[in-house]
């Protein structure tokens, strides 16, 4: 299905967001996910179906003010 | 100082963007004696290697951490992007920023209690960025919030305390209230002003990362603030406006010369 990672139109073959994180390479712990704006706990992905035209957000720790 | 019952060893708070490199900014945190540290959160890129160098520098510093929201500019945006530092950074602690205007950066007074009051129900400890506006205040402590964040000057700009008097009445106003001084300070003389004024401590960012010698700088703003709070507790005499002497006039001498007048 196709999809919008992080702003940029993505296919992936997963149909759960932690099928998704695996297969696009995600290999750290320290990541949080959002769906179509929507946080989603990282003990909820592997429960969390994804559908064609979904927005995913992976963000990761960064340097902040 | 103590923030949601947490003692601080540090009444400076410091951010980590901007520094020139990450040895940079672990060396300015350790100078600064900062207690606490500002971190974001940002887009990760697929298949990014799997440590995050940033993140287990910013552990190793040993402060404490403190997510932002900065950039969003809705309630869901902030309230979203809290919910995700919360898990990622394994803190309760947010400071919750929703921008009004991506110019002057200026805080979104109404979202920003509206954000704050949806945080403060899940748990969060919010310290929200504000203004000096009293109302709003009122309000973002009604909504739950023990700290206050009221802004120096617009973000980045190093102006200080850009008035001086509002906040002075906000000091004033709010007497029990932890009120930190958050953005636009640009030098140590600044933060030690704001804490001479009596404000609880100060966060500040760019003033330390665009030094050009963050380090050195990083600790001139660890003694100004000490110095600023010492001041405060020590009374600072209260100002006049006419001339009067320090030393004794009492038992001066009489060296006038006669009649060479």
């Amino acid at each position: 299905m196709r999809l919008d990672l992080n702003g940029t139109p993505t296919e992936i073959t997963a149909t759960t967001l932690a099928e998704a994180l695996t297969e696009l390479g995600y290999q750290t712990s320290a990541l949080a996910t959002a769906l179509n704006g929507r946080f989603v706990p990282a003990a909820e992905r592997a429960a969390t179906p994804l559908r064609d035209g979904d927005r995913i957000e992976v963000l990761a720790p960064m340097q902040g003010g | 100082m103590r923030l949601y019952d947490i003692p601080l060893p540090s009444r400076l708070m410091l951010g980590t963007a901007q520094y020139p490199s990450p040895q940079v900014l672990a060396e300015a945190v350790a100078a600064s004696g900062a207690a606490v540290v500002t971190v974001s959160l940002r887009r990760e890129a697929a298949g990014a290697p799997g440590a995050n160098g940033f993140w287990s520098l910013i552990r190793q510093t040993g402060a404490r951490i403190l997510p932002n929201t900065a950039g969003c500019h809705s309630v869901a945006e902030a309230v979203t992007t809290a919910r995700m530092a919360r898990e990622v950074f394994g803190t309760d602690w947010i400071k919750l920023e929703v921008i009004g205007n991506a110019d002057t950066l200026q805080p979104d007074p109404f979202a920003l209690v509206e954000a704050a009051r949806i945080l403060t129900a899940e748990g969060f400890a919010v310290l929200p960025y504000t203004t000096e506006d009293l109302i709003v205040g009122e309000r973002l402590l009604d909504a739950g919030c023990r700290v206050l964040m009221p802004w120096g000057a617009p973000i980045g700009t190093g102006r200080g305390l850009r008035h001086a008097e509002a906040l002075a009445a906000m000091r004033q106003h709010f007497r029990d209230v932890p009120l930190i001084i958050d953005a636009g300070l640009g030098a140590p003389s600044q933060a030690a002003q704001a804490m001479e004024m009596g404000f609880d401590g100060v966060l500040l960012n760019t003033a330390v990362a665009r030094a050009g010698d963050p380090v050195a700088m990083a600790r001139a703003f660890g003694q100004a603030v000490a110095a600023g709070r010492l001041a405060h507790e020590a009374g600072l005499m209260p100002p006049r406006d006419m001339a009067a002497p320090s030393t004794p006039v009492l038992g001066m001498a009489d060296l006038g010369l006669d009649g060479l007048a």
